[in-house]
């Protein structure tokens, strides 16, 4: 059976992603170097003090919002520079690229977190989660609505000529209510909030996914051409 | 099989940041027909192109595909034609092979892997299909791009300086698929090699807006 025997447009644009990250270390050794220092950095600075609750669920998320921000724009912004962009227009529809890009991107940031938190938990002591299901859902939620909007922007900036700079910058407002919300959300869950205590919060994440997938869907074809 | 590709262009204007590049283009094109499109450096060929092929919209104008008379609309062309070019990439960090079987794959095509093997041989590349394109010469990624627009049987094949960094092997080789193609289908050549002109019924000189007829 051959590697690339299967009949999915988004699937193959997945696989030819995931394929040739691991080839190129395009993303992976950017995310991993700064989740690393970063973290390094807030043990350092933390030392022997107890941050409140907000501080470390703010600064989980901060993290893992300017890991997203260094490495989730390769996606769009490689094709570009190598220039292989016109090669996916003359092969795939603007639907297939989008969610192809998605996918990718959302099982790099899962994996990504993953690192991150279990770091976390072992060099923050006192990131102690009550109440694991609302963390987990949270940061499944948060993971998706991240990456959902992080692929959009990512397919605007690759366009730009300050791409490093306008992506946090273009990020930030649309990325605002979701912040807020997991950053909430991971609160309520190291005080030991229950699912359903939690669940306006994941209504909340699921809106904000829910609408930033349908308006990227529609937006694409608009930033894909020309 | 022979399939009836008929493009019909009605006054095709395109501006980039308020500089026309080109206006008033209109050409039709007909089944088993070839169209060469010349003009000096700037003139807009490699634009027109990207218009016929989808990639780039035209600032005014209409452009009309059909394909055994069904018209087809912009964001499904690349279904039906390939496409070959100098500026156009392919990934470097897979082998020839893997190249095509990821167009495959996203083409939705059947996986026909003695296929792709037979498209590496017509274009002289098996012997290093499993070599990584990064390794390729210029002319080798030349010829590969001709895999990449034959894999799926277009209707119409566009090139835009067809023989550009090809050996004299090389350019046989294209004319021999100009050939085949012109038997399938239609082809649309930007060039300014008058050595390409003898395969094209008709042509645009985007420098005079001539539309010369079986030239």
């Amino acid at each position: 059976m051959n590697r690339f025997d299967y009949n999915s447009s988004v699937l193959t644009i997945f696989l030819k992603d995931f394929r040739s990250e691991l080839r190129t270390r395009y993303s992976l050794n950017a995310l991993l170097m700064f989740v690393i220092t970063t973290i390094a950095i807030i043990m350092f600075a933390i030392g022997q003090e107890a941050p409140s609750v907000e501080i470390l669920a703010g600064m989980l998320w901060i993290i893992i919002f300017f890991s997203a921000m260094s490495g989730m724009s390769r996606s769009f912004v490689s094709e570009e520079e190598r220039g292989t962009v016109m090669t996916l227009h003359l092969i795939a529809t603007p639907a297939s690229v989008y969610f192809g890009k998605l996918l990718f991107n959302l099982v790099l940031m899962i994996s990504m977190n993953f690192v991150t938190v279990v770091l976390y938990f072992l060099v923050i002591p006192n990131f102690v989660v009550r109440s694991f299901d609302v963390f987990v859902v949270t940061m499944f939620l948060g993971t998706v609505g991240l990456s959902c909007s992080a692929t959009i922007i990512a397919a605007i900036i690759a366009k730009s000529n300050t791409k490093g700079t306008l992506y946090p910058v273009l990020s930030f407002p649309i990325l605002l209510p979701l912040l807020l919300t997991v950053i909430s959300a991971t609160k309520m869950a190291i005080e030991g909030a229950t699912l359903s205590m939690a669940s306006g919060e994941f209504q909340i994440l699921a809106s904000h996914i829910l609408v930033i997938t349908a308006a990227s869907y529609l937006l694409f074809d608009y930033v894909w051409k020309d | 099989m022979n399939v009836q590709v008929n493009i019909e262009a009605v006054d095709i204007k395109k501006v980039f940041n308020r500089r026309v590049i080109f206006s008033n283009i209109c050409f039709s094109l007909k089944e088993g027909s070839a169209l060469a499109i010349t003009g000096k450096n700037g003139s807009g060929k490699s634009t027109l192109v990207k218009i016929i092929a989808g990639i780039l919209t035209a600032t005014t104008g209409d452009l009309i595909f059909s394909i055994n008379n069904n018209e087809i609309l912009p964001i499904n062309r690349f279904k039906n034609l390939g496409f070959v070019s100098p500026y156009l990439q392919l990934y470097e960090e897979f082998t020839a092979l893997e190249n095509l079987q990821i167009y495959a794959g996203v083409r939705k095509l059947n996986f026909n892997y003695e296929y792709f093997l037979s498209l590496l041989r017509k274009v002289g590349l098996f012997e290093r299909k499993d070599d990584s394109v990064r390794t390729y010469s210029s002319g080798m990624k030349q010829r590969l791009k001709y895999a990449f627009a034959l894999l799926h049987h277009p209707a119409l094949l566009i090139l835009d300086e067809p023989q550009s960094n090809l050996d004299s092997e090389g350019i046989s080789i294209v004319s021999e698929i100009v050939k085949e193609q012109k038997q399938k289908g239609s082809v649309i050549i930007a060039t300014n090699d008058k050595a390409d002109l003898q395969y094209c019924d008709k042509i645009i000189d985007l420098d005079l807006k001539v539309n010369n007829s079986n030239i």
